[in-house]
């Protein structure tokens, strides 16, 4: 594979080139590609790999079986709750932090960072000691009938507590190097609160939105710790994908695991793809519309 | 604490922040306060004795180093991706950004066992090492593995949209000031970084102290050497102890709690100190 | 526009395929059989044989819901509110803490015949073809180079057995010496080079790892792990003296009452006791109860010379304390020089 290596507008006029020289442009790809590959290729290809071990054939009957069908809509049913209301809370909790100054705000910061250091064996613990049988609410709860841990509510629950602050993190950085100028100009112009949301805030921030989005969904679709703790893992009914993925590999099914696990890998790639294929559809719109700045143009526009 | 803002023209102060404050509370502060509270039901001693016991201190000791260890990896090799990947193009670029992410979509336990499977005496590079005496799975450095693989994206993706958004004209005015290549890099670019990068460092560093799924698998959970602090709360709630595990959970949120507030005040004061920096820049200009 | 209206209908289309079926589950009789670990494959064949004679014998169709797990952490699971019609759990200690929140009686083990087990089992050795460590007896597991695998006992209760094995063979090697048995199970933990945190774990370790000189394992899971993954790579080594493992089953009184299900699940752990029931654990190399059946399969399974919990130790209570506990003997075997 060579390597072909573009320094970008070298022949605008008056351009002072501020590149690095092309020997240490190879160099620091050739290390980043050489990092990537054993620490993420290295695995991805292990396990297709093995999902593939034993053709085709097995590979669609292991990801076909009821268990697995009746995980993956689990899984999906999970994320399509948490996710939005992560996205949600990570608008509110950015437009907060990066747009005002308060007393608190560290904290705050700090406390939406919190569920990345709590172990997701601890999150899950904390739901059981709020909702279990032997809680204060589990005898409330079982007199109304209410399940909570060891059924969906709980799976849902521990998922959107270890994913929340994902989208919040992508765009607290963000937004607060991108500074508030443009949205006081809007609104001193006299755009309302809403019309300077979603005219001004949204367009500038949506790809970061979209990178917290498809890292918050990946996430909440490959959460095993916290879920494995509330799940119960009644076959079928409390198992997601990760859990499926767990039980085939404990049953020596280890060609079945890896072909349920490859499906999650799948599903982050063309993720991934379809964020790509937007961003550049986005890029070259903008420049039919003259409207792309210098400042901007990323390796989409060469 | 109160919470009190400066003077803005901008809108939806109280409800961004109330909102945000509710859900916190709702979905992480009341389960967290359970825990404390049943951590609580013991005395100092008590829990004094649980968690200076040499194996839970030694499992502090292993989670906490190989985190930093493994953070550190990232920050040197995040920033670097995430550098490569704004500013060259290489075929196959597209793929390699999208791959990134692979540590969080990928579930932690398969990700241990495809690790463990490829790190393993005789794993594809396990057996690389073995003729050289050293055993990466089954050992801490098995453990630092794991972590910098589940925490890559962390400073990738915090450091990437800042980079993309860096205005090349400021590192263009620096260069045609006199600054080298060098300098440019560390004078201008990096503390616009610090920020972000500091911020990815923290979550890589934080998500690695309490990982599980994946470090079980190929720490080998040998007691005193590869047992790291997650794995004793699980071990202590299969002894149907509930005080002790919450005892170690508790004191491992206090930990990562005061560590996080520390790296966000870091960060807090890098970015002032950048943003006057810039702004002096700009009277400048 | 039009993209919205197509995204909007996408969105609809992708709620229903996901929701619709959580809201047309069936509403049938379904039982819940908390199980440990390698009891998969025994339960899936035996509850396709339940639901069967169920079905011929009141012609009700019965759903039977499998999970499984580590046995302490699915004991766990059920005191914590998972709705368990019945348990089957790899030692008696994990169903007495179920008792002691009230969720059964004390005397459970009591209610069924065999002390609550309908089948046996026992720790033997899994060494690699043709024995290259001349691998006999525990003894031979102390000795300097060998590599031994088991899990760790804290977290597995198969491991604890194994301990417990080993520990009750140095027990009867020196004149009943606990000291001197410490002192033997501490040099055999120094031959573990990885504590994997269940049976299933240390199996996958051992065989595709390729890790360790012997496993410790249950006697099903090493004939699992042969006929799964390898009948010329491993050979099963019986040793002198091992110890009677009793999986034990019961009812959840509290659950059962809840949901009006204690006849079928009655019925069903009575079902284990039948000859069909016999057979099946035989046939998944669980060592039958029923004379009859033990006797078709004696060639399968090798005589051994086995100790009971109860004479050595005196009960899984006074074990786990000893030895298990915070604090107890393993613990010990890991104190910092």
């Amino acid at each position: 594979m060579s390597v072909n290596v573009i320094s970008k507008r070298e022949n605008s006029p008056g351009y002072t080139p501020v590149g690095e020289p092309v020997g240490i442009q190879w160099l620091l790809t050739g290390i980043a590609l050489l990092f990537v590959g054993v620490f993420l290729i290295l695995p991805l290809v292990a396990i297709f790999g093995q999902a593939f071990a034993k053709g085709t054939a097995f590979y669609m009957a292991a990801i076909s079986q009821p268990d697995t069908l009746a995980a993956i809509r689990l899984t999906l049913l999970t994320a399509f709750i948490a996710v939005p209301l992560n996205m949600v809370f990570g608008l509110a909790a950015a437009w907060a932090v990066a747009r005002f100054d308060f007393r608190g705000k560290n904290f705050l910061i700090t406390l939406i960072d919190i569920p990345f250091a709590i172990s997701p064996v601890v999150s899950g613990l904390m739901y059981v000691l709020l909702f279990g049988r032997q809680s204060w609410l589990g005898p409330w709860l079982a007199s109304v009938d209410l399940k909570i841990i060891f059924a969906v509510p709980g799976i849902v629950l521990a998922t959107v507590l270890v994913t929340f602050p994902f989208i919040a993190r992508e765009l607290i950085p963000l937004m607060q190097a991108q500074g508030s100028e443009e949205e006081e100009a809007a609104l001193v112009l006299g755009a309302n609160g809403r019309q300077t949301f979603w005219r001004v805030t949204l367009p500038n921030i949506k790809w970061g939105l979209l990178y917290g989005v498809i890292l918050c969904n990946a996430r909440a679709m490959g959460e095993f710790g916290a879920v494995s703790v509330v799940s119960g893992h009644i076959r079928g009914l409390t198992n997601t994908i990760p859990l499926q993925v767990e039980i085939l590999y404990n049953e020596y099914n280890f060609t079945a695991a890896f072909a349920v696990a490859s499906l999650l890998a799948l599903l982050a790639l063309v993720t991934l793809a379809v964020k790509s294929a937007v961003e550049w559809k986005s890029v070259h719109l903008k420049q039919e519309t003259g409207e792309i700045k210098n400042g901007n143009c990323n390796s989409e526009c060469k | 604490m109160i919470l009190k803002k400066q003077y803005s023209i901008l809108p939806g102060f109280g409800l961004t922040l109330g909102y945000a404050v509710f859900y916190i509370s709702l979905v992480l502060l009341a389960p967290l306060a359970v825990v404390f509270l049943k951590a609580a039901t013991l005395s100092w001693e008590q829990l004094w004795n649980i968690i200076t016991a040499p194996r839970v201190l030694a499992s502090f000791r292993l989670s906490i180093g190989a985190s930093l260890a493994g953070a550190l990896i990232n920050a040197v090799f995040g920033l670097l991706i995430a550098w490569v990947l704004v500013r060259y193009s290489f075929p196959g670029k597209k793929i390699i950004d999208s791959l990134v992410d692979l540590p969080f979509a990928m579930p932690t336990a398969v990700a241990g066992i495809a690790l463990t499977s490829i790190y393993a005496e005789k794993g594809w590079i396990g057996s690389l090492f073995q003729p050289l005496g050293l055993k990466i799975a089954f050992t801490p450095l098995g453990v630092i593995i794991a972590l910098a693989f589940i925490g890559l994206p962390f400073v990738v993706r915090t450091v990437q949209p800042v980079l993309q958004d860096f205005e090349k004209e400021i590192e263009e005015a620096a260069a045609s000031l006199g600054a080298n290549r060098w300098q440019t890099f560390r004078r201008v670019v990096l503390p616009a970084l610090t920020p972000s990068w500091l911020t990815g460092f923290a979550l890589a560093f934080a998500r690695s102290l309490g990982e599980y799924g994946s470090v079980v698998f190929i720490a080998g959970n040998m007691p005193l050497r590869t047992e790291i602090v997650p794995l004793i709360i699980i071990t202590k709630l299969e002894q149907f102890d509930y005080a002790g595990a919450t005892a170690v959970a508790a004191v491992m949120l206090v930990i990562s709690f005061t560590l996080l507030f520390v790296i966000n005040l870091g960060q807090w004061w890098s970015r002032k100190r950048y943003f006057v920096v810039k702004g002096a820049e700009r009277n400048v200009s | 526009m039009s993209k919205k209206i197509i995204f909007g209908v996408l969105l609809v289309v992708l709620s229903v395929v996901v929701i619709l079926p959580l809201v047309s589950a069936e509403q049938a009789i379904t039982l819940l059989n908390v199980s440990y670990d390698p009891t998969r494959e025994l339960y899936q064949e035996f509850n396709a044989a339940f639901i069967k004679y169920w079905k011929g014998k009141t012609g009700q169709a019965v759903t039977i819901q499998q999970s499984h797990g580590g046995a302490a952490k699915q004991a766990r699971a059920v005191i914590d509110g998972l709705e368990a019609d019945v348990v089957t759990l790899a030692l008696a200690y994990d169903i007495d803490e179920i008792a002691t929140y009230k969720l059964l009686p004390a005397d459970w083990q009591k209610r069924l015949a065999n002390n609550s087990s309908p089948y046996t089992s026992t720790i033997v050795f899994l060494v690699r073809k043709g024995n290259p460590k001349k691998i006999k007896d525990w003894n031979d597991l102390v000795k300097p180079g060998i590599s031994v695998i088991t899990p760790n006992p804290k977290t597995s209760g198969g491991a604890r057995w194994n301990y417990l094995a080993a520990w009750g063979y140095a027990l009867k090697h020196n004149g009943n010496s606990q000291a001197k048995a410490k002192e033997f199970v501490t040099k055999l933990f120094k031959n573990v080079p990885v504590l994997d945190s269940g049976a299933r774990g240390s199996t996958v370790t051992f065989v595709e790892r390729g890790l360790g000189d012997v496993l410790l394992a249950w006697e099903n899971e090493a004939f699992l792990a042969i006929n799964e993954l390898g009948k010329d790579k491993f050979e099963i080594v019986i040793p002198s003296l091992s110890i009677l493992a009793e999986p034990p089953v019961t009812i959840v009184d509290k659950v059962v009452e809840k949901r009006g299900t204690r006849k079928i699940a009655e019925a069903y752990l009575q079902y284990l006791y039948t000859a069909e029931g016999q057979e099946i654990a035989a046939k998944h190399y669980y060592r039958p109860r029923l004379k009859a059946v033990a006797a078709k399969y004696a060639k399968q399974f090798p005589k051994v010379n086995l100790i009971t919990i109860d004479e050595v130790f005196g009960g899984w209570q006074k074990a786990q304390q000893t030895h298990f506990s915070d604090g107890g003997t393993f613990d010990q075997i890991y104190q910092p020089q």
